[in-house]
């Protein structure tokens, strides 16, 4: 579904990403781990090119992302959902209307985007907030906004930078369980970058891990495995592979 | 008060002159200073138009406009004002210098507002593969809207005051009609009378301003 062939990416003289090549399987719930630093953000940012790569080349789907047009990759952006740290809602606009932005820029007639909005703000269990401006909701319920907001055009691929690094524990478990139903019911790939250790082992299917711009391992897991401790998780979840690869 | 019923007619073209030089000098920053507002916020180094040279061509521009004394930008002006409206003398003269320093000034505020929006908004407005205008419309004005109409308040009341001394190029005007029949004739009570009908309107832009800003802003 993904595949990054050879990409880097540097800033100034910092090499944030080695040349590396990473495949992501679709249907996948795919962590990338790693400390802060690590590249994980960079990468992940690369696969829609809000990072242009260096090097390499990104493809989603059956689409070149590093070979289109401006244009073209405006389109192929529309079916690749993104949710960030700090939610990027839009303030001054209401939880319906934040939802329905990737309509709007679609061109999508009013009648249906406001279904298609009710419809994605039930997925998420918030049909009651329609009206609400984001202020007035806790972050859990803001990053349900914006994972609403980045399913409304039906994507293929849902990019998870950090999505519950400022939350907490409580309301962490309330976003990975959408997650998890929008894998589940939608079957829609997403990769999620995170140094949370429980988020990757409640949802994972597949993890890579990332030091100082490099790949160091991926492989699958069963999520939902063992308790890890944090200090050594590399080689906790190297325990639970399934399968290196 | 017989002083001031006495010049009604006069106060009456003062006030008419204020407000046909302030509405233009309104005009003149909405439809020039906020795109160029935009376009110094876009155009700065990692911003959607990076261009560092017309950033600095732009940036200067606008320093260089609001660096004048205000009466000396309409002295060194004269020969443009008499390009551009045929005369440097009369109130529609007199809009030429003073929608010049709106457009500067009120595209500072622009950019000022626009620089307050979150840079992850526009993030998020490429990741869902915004067009361009898509993103300043829908997303930068969107979230910068109470900013731009408080910044849009503050420099009307600006106007009103770079107005007064339109006198200088025949411009007329409120202040114009103070200084002329309240100070240099003596007639304190219609200066009096001039600043206070100044203060109240003053007061009633700034009031209005900041009750429309405030019910914009969503953000807390």
């Amino acid at each position: 579904m993904i595949e990054l062939r050879e990409v880097e990416k540097s800033f100034q003289d910092v090499k944030a990403v080695h040349p590396l090549s990473l495949t992501i399987t679709k249907g996948q719930i795919h962590g990338i781990v790693g400390t802060s630093g690590a590249g994980k953000s960079t990468l992940i940012r690369m696969m829609n090119l809000l990072e242009k790569p260096d090097k390499g080349s990104v493809r989603v789907g059956d689409k070149i992302l590093t070979s289109l047009s401006e244009q073209a990759l405006r389109k192929a952006r529309q079916s690749i959902g993104m949710v960030f740290q700090q939610f990027q809602l839009v303030l001054n606009r209401t939880v319906a209307e934040n939802i329905s932005m990737p309509l709007e820029l679609v061109g999508l007639p009013k009648k249906e985007r406001r279904k298609r909005v009710a419809e994605c703000l039930q997925f998420v269990g918030l049909s009651d907030k329609e009206r609400a401006y984001p202020s007035q909701l806790s972050g859990g319920q803001k990053q349900r906004v914006a994972i609403a907001r980045a399913l409304a055009n039906n994507p293929s691929v849902l990019l998870c930078d950090e999505p519950t690094s400022s939350l907490d524990p409580k309301t962490t478990i309330e976003v990975l369980q959408v997650l998890l139903h929008i894998q589940k019911t939608l079957g829609v790939t997403i990769v999620i970058v995170t140094h949370e250790m429980d988020v990757v082992k409640s949802i994972c299917d597949h993890v890579t891990i990332m030091k100082d711009g490099k790949l160091i391992d991926s492989f699958q897991i069963q999520p939902q495995g063992i308790q890890a401790n944090e200090d050594h998780y590399i080689e906790d979840l190297r325990k639970i592979a399934v399968v290196h690869t | 008060m017989e002083k001031i019923i006495a010049y009604q007619s006069e106060i009456w073209t003062a006030i008419g002159q204020t407000f046909t030089m302030v509405g233009i000098s309104i005009l003149a920053a909405v439809l020039v200073g906020l795109p160029l507002g935009t376009y110094l916020y876009l155009s700065r180094s990692g911003n959607l138009y990076e261009n560092k040279v017309l950033f600095t061509i732009l940036d200067t521009f606008v320093n260089i406009i609001r660096s004048f004394p205000f009466l000396l930008l309409v002295v060194f002006l004269i020969p443009f004002t008499r390009w551009i409206v045929g005369t440097a003398i009369g109130t529609i003269a007199a809009t030429v210098p003073l929608s010049i320093i709106s457009i500067a000034y009120y595209a500072r505020l622009v950019e000022q507002s626009l620089l307050d929006v979150p840079k992850g908004i526009t993030e998020a407005a490429i990741a869902m593969g915004a067009t361009k205008n898509q993103i300043i419309f829908k997303f930068l004005y969107r979230e910068a809207r109470a900013g731009l109409v408080f910044g849009l308040t503050t420099a009307t009341i600006s106007f009103i005051s770079y107005s007064t001394v339109m006198g200088i190029v025949g411009g007329g005007g409120v202040g114009d009609f103070a200084i002329r029949y309240g100070y240099q004739r003596f007639e304190t009570e219609l200066m009096t009378f001039t600043i206070i009908m100044m203060i109240i309107l003053v007061q009633a832009i700034q009031v209005t301003g900041t009750a429309i800003s405030k019910r914009l802003d969503k953000r807390s």
